[in-house]
Order: structure tokens, then C-alpha cells, then sequence
């Protein structure tokens, strides 16, 4: 790892020991209402100011983080969950049924999903954390394409090659052999769709539809700040941490990419 | 070539029915419905809002009966806003969706474009890694920040622009800057990585050596090739772009499609809902459609893929 490919990890780092012990030392609770101090702006005892309903933005701030990272997580794992099996089976089958799989790769690629995904959210109703399956069932497209690559790659080694001679039953080949050899790609492209899923949240939390209050999410609070600009602080510190954390996933992505294709290197920034 | 188009047009029907099906099964699944409301209504008179919306009927029935509805045109009336018709509501919906959707999407197209092949043809000097930068900061700035960030700037702190409303082609500068910008990053980054491959290539190499203008070479050898990529997400972007109005319009109050289909979800209008649906999925299809034909014109490799799977 290169001294400029540590800055964007300790960033990761530190963001992430900010969101967690944020509210736990903070002496405000996150749904304590603060009678003495509505909608007033950052000062030392709020130190991002308060919410129109004189709830600590700081506290919510990181709380709310914590949602939406915790949802992009587990949305990334349903999304690597569909994603590798499917590459992987499309890539090691070859022929048909790895022309149908891609097909269906392709079709899906072109759809308005983001209505689906709407539908399946309010299909899910009362339980708004679901909402990580239903971003994560759309978002594998990407993964696998690019484990469908990588098993191509792999399939053609003296190993399998040599595992396949012995006899070695293909569902074995497959699951000792193929996949933790393209593992370590899999899992850089896996944190490459990280930045999109936190957008995704942020975006259908921000239209009302995901995460409701009391609870609340960096799309629930930049919404809640669009609609008081005189207290234009609630919206500037939640679009902050949001931009701030794509930034550095974004940054870090592609140094994570350039690493395992150096002969891309440079072609990327 | 004909006979690839109408094998596209076909397999563009079918996905849109399967669109239409799942959307019409996934909102009638979700739990309440349009006539639940604050107070409950008399058990007679909800009998009969239900029947002459024939939601009495059983849902498969329901179902054939709003397909053959949809071949015909009509896309029923809105449950909720009792005197339109959806289609009423699209058509007026639907202009200011498209306006800023097609706007966005050539503003990010062109600037997008012009950044990533300026960078490129400047690879490795400052100028490019300064505009490469920013176009990974874009990346960080999706349109439901840029949007509210916007109109604190612009229309309340400075009061250039107005922050809500569609009366006059001032009213769309702001939202239209909000859902291009992730897109002009994207598109920057795209065209660059591909200028840069592009100008590697035997054919611009052998152009170059020949002594063309620098001018001739970019226009006609390099941007040719480094296109591809661009086109190739110019579909999924345009899907996303979409997707992009819905916040846009909420944050700039403009009555187009994508409120539409939030306060369609969120009220069960189920007609709205299915209408507005139909209607985002019949562009992107078309622009997927669009996007295949265009690359035919770009790559003669794909061209004679499409004649010789027409066979």
C-alpha cells in the first residue's frame, strides 16, 4: 500500500470511529428534546446546532450515519450473495446457459429499477430496514459481470485443469478451487457498489419512503434540512458527512481497483 | 438490420409487461389501500367506491382487465385526484420531467465529454490530474445534495434564481445543474480512460504517423473509439438520471412524473402508480433501443454482429 492509499483509509477509519462514538460521547441523547435550544445554531453546547424540534444535530448526525452505512453494508452483502454465484456459475458453465445468465445480466441493466425498488419498499411497509434487500437485490448487476471475467480467467488454469483430470466433481472445483481464487477481486468490486447503495438509501429515505422518524438516516436529515433553509445548519453538516463518505469510499474504490489491475494504473484517477 | 430491430422491439414488449406485472402485483400487495384514511369509511359506501373501481373483483381479474385497458391506451383514472384521468395527469406531468431529464442528460453529455478528452489529450499534467480530481469530488454530490445545497445558495442566500416552481426557463437552471453534475463526473471519467486507450490504438498511431492534423486525428481516429464507453453507460445513466428527477422535483417543486409516483406509492393511487411506471419504463426501453443502434453506428464490429444475427 502506498503512503497516499493510507490517507483514504484512515479516513474511512476515522469516520467510521466518529459515527460510533460520536453519540455515545456526546452528553445528548439522541430523541432528547431540548426546550431551551429550538432550532439554534452550532454553539459548545450543540456543537452542530439543534433540530427544529431542539434535538442535537451532532448526535443525530452520527446516529443517523450509522443507519446508513449499517443498510449500504448489508445491502452490499445480499448484492455479493446474488452477484458471485451467478458470475461464477455463468463463467464455469460456459455456452448456453452462460449466454442466457448474461442476457438476463443485460436486460436487467436497462431497467427503471429504482420504481421497483420503491414498490418493494412500500411493499414492505411497516418495516423500513428491509429496504437493504430490496437495494441489494438490484444492485449486483455490476459484480457479476465482473465475477463472470474473473472465472473465465481462473477456469483455464493448470489447476483446474489438472483438479478436472483427477476427476474432481465440478460443484467441488467450483467451490475450492474457482472462488477463493477470484475472491480477492470479487470483494474489491463488492466495495466498489458501496457508494451507490448509500445513495440509493439516502435517496428513497429522502423521499419519504425509507427510514421514518423517529429513527432517521443521512437522507432523512438532509430532507428535513431542505425544508428549513433559515436554519440552513441542519442541512450543511448531514450533506456534509454524507458527501464526505462518498468521497472517500469513491477514492478509495479506485485505489482498491488500480491495485488488482496495475496495468490499468494511471488510466483511472 | 431490419430484422434486428424488430427482434429488439420484441424482447423490449416483453420486458415491459414484466415490468407491468410486477409492479402492478408488488403495489397491490403492499399493506392498505387508496380509501384508507384518517376516518373509515361507512362499510355501503366503501362497497361502492370499491365496485365502481371494480376493486372488488378478484385480482387476477382486476389484472387482465387493466392490461387490456393499457392496449388500448387508457391508463384509467386517478384514485386519488378525483377529477384526472392518469393520463390527464401524465401528459401534463410528463413535458416537465422530460425538459429537465433531457437537458441534464445533454449538459452532463457535452461538458462531461469535452472535460474527460481535454484531460486525456493533456494526460499526466497538472490540468489533467486537476480536472480528474474533480471529477471524483463530483462523484460525491448527488443530485439530493447538490439540490437543497443549491437553492440555500442561489435562490435564499443570493436570490438569483428562484427556488421553486416551472413558470419561465429560469425556474429550470437550478434543478437542471442539480441532476447533471454526478453525470458530467461520470461521463468526464469515462471519456478520458477511454481517449486514453483510444490514442494508444494501431489505427491512431498509423494516423498520427501519417501526419495528420492534430484536430483530424481527435475528431475522426480518437473520439470515434473512445465513445464506447460513454454510450455504453449513456443507458444506465439515462435510467438513473430518471430516477434523479424524482428528488429534483420534490426539492424544486415541480409537478412532473416523479412526484407523481412517490405520492402514487405512498397514497396506493394504484392507476398512478401502474401509469407512471409504464411510462419510465417505455423511455428507458426506448433509449436502451436507441443506444444499441447508435453503437452499430460507431463500432463496425457491432454493426456486422447485428446483420449477421438478422440472418
Amino acid at each position: 500500500m502506498r503512503p497516499g492509499h493510507r490517507t483514504s483509509f484512515v479516513c474511512i477509519l476515522l469516520l467510521a470511529v466518529a459515527l460510533v462514538l460520536g453519540p455515545w460521547l456526546s452528553p445528548w441523547e439522541q430523541e432528547h428534546i431540548d426546550y431551551d435550544a429550538l432550532d439554534t445554531p452550532p454553539s459548545l453546547t450543540h456543537w452542530f446546532g439543534t433540530d427544529g424540534s431542539g434535538r442535537d444535530l451532532l448526535v443525530r448526525t452520527m446516529a443517523g450515519g450509522q443507519v446508513s452505512l449499517t443498510i449500504a453494508l448489508l445491502a452490499t452483502f445480499v448484492s455479493f450473495a446474488i452477484g458471485l454465484p451467478w458470475g461464477v456459475i455463468a463463467g464455469y458453465a460456459g455456452g448456453r446457459v452462460d449466454q442466457v445468465m448474461m442476457r438476463i445480466v443485460d436486460g436487467l441493466y436497462g431497467l427503471p429499477f429504482i420504481f421497483l425498488v420503491i414498490l418493494l419498499v412500500v411493499f414492505f411497509g411497516r418495516n423500513p430496514y428491509l429496504l437493504f434487500i430490496a437495494i441489494g437485490a438490484v444492485s449486483w448487476l455490476d459484480l457479476a459481470r465482473i465475477v463472470r471475467g474473473q472465472t473465465l480467467v481462473v477456469k483455464n488454469a493448470m489447476y483446474i485443469e489438472a483438479a478436472r483430470a483427477l476427476g474432481v466433481p465440478a460443484p467441488w472445483i467450483v467451490t475450492r478451487h474457482v472462488v477463493p481464487n477470484i475472491m480477492g477481486p470479487a470483494l474489491v468490486y463488492a466495495t466498489l457498489t458501496i457508494p451507490g447503495v448509500i445513495i440509493a438509501e439516502s435517496f428513497i429515505s429522502f423521499l419519504g419512503l425509507g427510514i421514518q422518524e423517529p429513527r432517521t438516516s443521512w437522507g432523512v436529515l438532509i430532507a428535513d434540512g431542505a425544508t428549513r433553509l433559515h436554519a440552513p445548519w441542519q442541512l450543511i453538516f448531514p450533506a456534509t458527512f454524507l458527501s464526505v463518505t462518498l468521497l472517500v469510499l469513491n477514492v478509495a474504490g479506485d485505489q482498491l481497483r488500480d491495485a488488482i489491475n496495475p496495468q490499468e494504473q494511471g488510466l483511472r484517477l | 438490420m431490419a430484422r434486428f430491430i424488430f427482434r429488439r422491439l420484441v424482447l423490449a414488449v416483453v420486458t415491459l409487461w414484466l415490468v407491468i406485472s410486477a409492479a402492478f402485483f408488488l403495489i397491490r400487495a403492499a399493506p392498505g389501500g387508496p380509501f384508507d384514511g384518517e376516518r373509515r369509511l361507512p362499510p355501503a359506501i366503501e362497497k361502492n367506491l370499491l365496485a365502481s373501481y371494480h376493486l372488488d373483483e378478484p385480482l387476477l381479474a382486476q389484472y387482465w382487465r387493466y392490461l387490456r385497458m393499457v392496449t388500448r391506451g387508457d391508463l384509467g383514472p386517478s384514485f386519488k385526484q378525483k377529477d384526472f384521468t392518469v393520463n390527464e395527469l401524465i401528459a401534463a406531468g410528463l413535458p416537465i420531467s422530460l425538459g429537465i431529464g433531457i437537458t441534464a442528460f445533454l449538459f452532463a453529455l457535452l461538458v462531461g465529454t469535452s472535460i474527460g478528452t481535454f484531460a486525456a489529450l493533456q494526460h499526466n499534467t497538472f490540468q489533467d490530474r486537476f480536472l480528474s480530481g474533480l471529477a471524483t469530488l463530483g462523484l460525491a454530490f448527488p443530485p439530493l445534495i447538490v439540490g437543497p445545497v443549491l437553492v440555500l445558495v442561489f435562490a435564499v442566500g443570493l436570490a438569483w434564481f428562484p427556488a421553486g416552481g416551472h413558470a419561465s426557463v429560469k425556474h429550470y437552471v437550478l434543478p437542471t445543474i442539480a441532476l447533471s453534475l454526478p453525470y458530467i463526473a461520470a461521463f468526464a471519467r469515462l471519456s478520458r480512460v477511454g481517449c486514453l486507450e483510444a490514442l494508444d490504438l494501431p489505427h491512431v498511431t498509423t494516423a498520427r504517423s501519417k501526419g495528420l492534423s492534430r484536430r483530424r486525428l481527435v475528431f475522426h481516429h480518437v473520439l470515434p473509439s473512445a465513445f464506447v464507453p460513454v454510450l455504453s453507460y449513456s443507458g444506465p445513466a439515462a435510467a438513473a438520471l430518471l430516477a434523479g428527477s424524482m428528488v429534483v422535483e420534490e426539492v424544486f417543486s415541480l409537478p412532473g412524473l416523479g412526484r407523481y409516483f412517490v405520492q402514487g406509492a405512498i397514497n396506493r393511487d394504484y392507476t398512478l402508480v401502474m401509469g407512471t411506471v409504464l411510462v419510465y419504463a417505455v423511455l428507458v426501453l426506448a433509449l436502451n433501443l436507441l443506444v444499441d443502434f447508435l453503437y452499430g453506428q460507431l463500432d463496425p464490429r457491432v454493426r456486422s454482429e447485428m446483420v449477421a444475427s438478422s440472418d
